[in-house]
């Protein structure tokens, strides 16, 4: 099975009839059976599926930290596949931002430092690396506690912390794997308020994992997976507790195949 | 460049974050390159310290004793001694001395008022002044007629001033010398201890016609002339006076064919020569044990890093996922391995400073510095850091992120 959706100039990120294979012969594993999918600028899409069905695999490759073993995934209309680990790096720094379950902020580093540490990779000078990463910090509602440490900060303001290092470099495409999965439901309600702000007042590009249907209300477009393959790619109702996160019009939500 | 700055920000901040890791790991570093330092600076001092003072026993002295060795054996108790025709002759038959005494001793109990003192008394010339490197602190020196006739005067080393005379002037007054008196015509000045501790200034002066007649009967041998010394002009080369002498002195004491010398003549430009050499080989024997301690602290920098790269996995995969490039990652660790073992290496050197400069107080040798030492010790901590720390360096690069960041 194949879509014609890719590759296509409009598209953030294209997956055709994607495919991954963990480990060789015997003892190998497909994850993915042939994934299909279309994410278009300004979309906040949420990935659900029950646990082993590959969600995290997806991110994976649609982050660049990982080779898919067949079919292709564009980026802004360019296959990735062909690309070596250092271009992927390099996609990585300027495009992607990533969110974790665990945070992953680096230890005995104050939250500006941390928010700091794309920007320097980039090579900015130190002034405006502060501005940026301070700019950041004011978006989550952090600058008050730039100062500091990971572990003088709760579950809920590392999250953010984490996610205004994933902004700080201005990325085209927020990943998030299950952002709100250590967070308690309060906690993990500011967390989404935000993405959805984040979507609508900025209009950025976000793909979350997550396998709480609350949470993936939020957004404006749920992907089910089972098995390694698409079950379900359907548009949300508007979110009760907000108003409806941004899409674009209609008909250029990514078609589906399983 | 900006790669490089950015590496080195990176690294600094990293250390920042582990002050006291950081410092452990570079003790390793610090004690290698302080023993290195201190090591070659305390043998070059004892080097120095040698030298020293051996041009202070007499440069370009030779002393000839009777005997085949350097040691009081047994042989130099029968072999003769020598006599003055035999210094008249080496005066007339050999060229290029400057000075030439003969020289015998004996130990005597010194009185003067109700003070006495044991010390060991010389019969010689004023040649002996000039030849061992002795200069006079007041008086005067023997003259022509006590040289060649004796006469009752002497000559006393400083510590018999402070022992007998409680540091007063001793010029004209007189001393018992056994059981003969004599007058304090000169004072030496004060040379200090030898390096096996002797004390040099511990000595009477008598002319050797006195000192024969009136001290020596005691000793059945040393009516003769006991040594022999002498010094050469500048720029006469030692070995070829050596040769010259032991022929003559063979020929004077019918030492025929193979049979062996029953003299010994030592040389203190070869002594020198010779110990000069043990101790720099020694400098160079404790400089390498001090090295190898230097390379277990650039292992110990190795295992660190490893360890830490080990348990800054999930950070490694953390700075891959956020766009950091594999050989920006290598580039870090390998830069912190080098400013944190070059930082031990500064540190190494200020310690070592610190070191030497103690025990050359304590071991009372001269504190001989040497620039080289210290800047090859610090070459060495920092390519230390560029070789132990490019494989665990590589290794972080090479992290695969999606299994970093899983891991715990
Ligand atoms: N590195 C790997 N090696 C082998 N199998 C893996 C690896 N990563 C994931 N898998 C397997 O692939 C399947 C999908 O994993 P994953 O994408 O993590 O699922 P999800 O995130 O949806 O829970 C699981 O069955 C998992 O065991
Ligand atoms: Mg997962």
């Amino acid at each position: 099975m194949s879509n014609n959706l890719c590759p296509r100039a409009d598209a953030l990120v294209c997956f055709q009839q994607v495919t991954k294979v963990y480990g060789q012969g015997g003892a190998s594993f497909q994850a993915l059976r042939g994934i299909d999918f279309a994410i278009q600028p300004g979309e906040f899409v949420s990935l659900m599926g029950p646990s082993g069905s590959g969600k995290s695999t997806v991110m994976n490759i649609v982050g660049c930290l990982d080779e898919l073993s067949g079919g292709e995934y564009w980026f802004r209309g360019a296959p990735v596949s062909s690309l070596d680990r250092n271009q992927r790096a390099l996609l990585r720094r300027l495009h992607l931002g990533f969110v974790f379950q665990g945070f992953n902020l680096l230890a005995r580093t104050s939250a500006l430092e941390n928010v700091e540490l794309p920007l320097l990779y980039r090579g900015l000078p130190k002034t405006e690396r502060r501005r940026m990463a301070m700019a950041a910090l004011e978006q989550v509602g952090l600058e008050r506690w730039a100062k500091h440490q990971p572990s003088e900060l709760s579950g809920g303001q590392q999250q953010r912390v984490a996610i205004a290092r994933a902004l700080a470099t201005q990325p085209s495409l927020l990943l998030a794997d299950e952002p709100t999965g250590n967070l308690d439901s309060e906690r993990s309600r500011d967390i989404m308020e935000l993405m959805v702000r984040l979507n609508r007042e900025q209009n950025l590009t976000i793909l979350m994992v997550t396998h709480e249907p609350d949470m993936a209300a939020y957004s404006g477009r749920t992907i089910h997976c089972v098995d390694g393959r698409v079950a379900s790619d359907q548009k949300n109702p508007p979110h009760p507790a907000h108003t409806h996160a941004h899409t674009p019009e209609a008909g250029q939500t990514g078609a589906t195949s399983c | 460049m900006l790669m490089l700055m950015n590496a080195l920000r990176l690294a600094l901040q990293e250390i920042r974050r582990n002050l006291l890791r950081s410092f452990l790991t570079t003790l390793g570093i610090i004690i290698g390159v302080a023993a290195v330092i201190t090591m070659v600076t305390l043998g070059n001092g004892a080097t120095q310290q040698v030298t020293n003072r051996i041009s202070a026993l007499g440069s370009n002295l030779m002393m000839v004793n009777r005997g085949q060795g350097m040691g009081p054996g047994r042989d130099r108790v029968e072999a003769p001694g020598f006599r003055q025709s035999d210094i008249d002759a080496i005066r007339l038959e050999v060229a290029g001395i400057k000075a030439l005494a003969p020289v015998s001793q004996t130990s005597v109990t010194l009185i003067s008022g109700n003070t006495s003192w044991s010390s060991s008394v010389r019969g010689t010339t004023n040649d002996y002044l000039v030849a061992s490197n002795w200069d006079l602190q007041s008086g005067r020196l023997f003259t022509n007629d006590e040289e060649t006739n004796g006469g009752a005067v002497c000559i006393v080393g400083d510590t018999i001033v402070e022992e007998l005379f409680a540091n007063q002037s001793p010029l004209n007054r007189r001393i018992r010398v056994g059981r003969y008196a004599c007058t304090v015509v000169g004072v030496l000045k004060a040379k200090g201890q030898t390096s096996f501790g002797n004390d040099q200034d511990d000595l009477v002066l008598m002319p050797f016609p006195t000192y024969q007649t009136r001290l020596a009967g005691r000793d059945a041998l040393s009516g003769d002339v006991q040594q022999i010394y002498l010094s050469l002009m500048d720029g006469v080369d030692s070995s070829h006076v050596e040769e010259r002498l032991t022929r003559l002195l063979r020929l004077r004491r019918n030492i025929t064919g193979s049979e062996s010398d029953n003299f010994h003549i030592m040389d203190t430009t070869e002594l020198a020569a010779t110990l000069t050499s043990t101790t720099e080989t020694l400098t160079g024997l404790l400089g390498a044990v001090a090295g190898v301690s230097l390379l277990v602290g650039g292992i110990g920098i190795m295992n660190i890093m490893l360890v830490s790269v080990t348990e800054r996995t999930r950070e490694i995969g953390i700075r891959l996922a956020i766009g950091a490039l594999e050989h920006e990652v290598l580039w870090q660790f390998l830069v912190e391995a080098v400013v944190l073992s070059s930082f031990g290496g500064i540190l190494g050197i200020l310690l070592a400073l610190l070191l030497s400069w103690i025990m050359a107080l304590l071991m009372k040798v001269p504190l001989v510095l040497d620039p080289g030492i210290i800047v090859l010790a610090f070459v060495f901590s920092a390519l230390v850091g560029v070789v132990f720390g490019f494989f665990p360096a590589r290794r972080a690069a090479q992290l695969n992120p999606i299994e970093a960041l899983r891991h715990e």
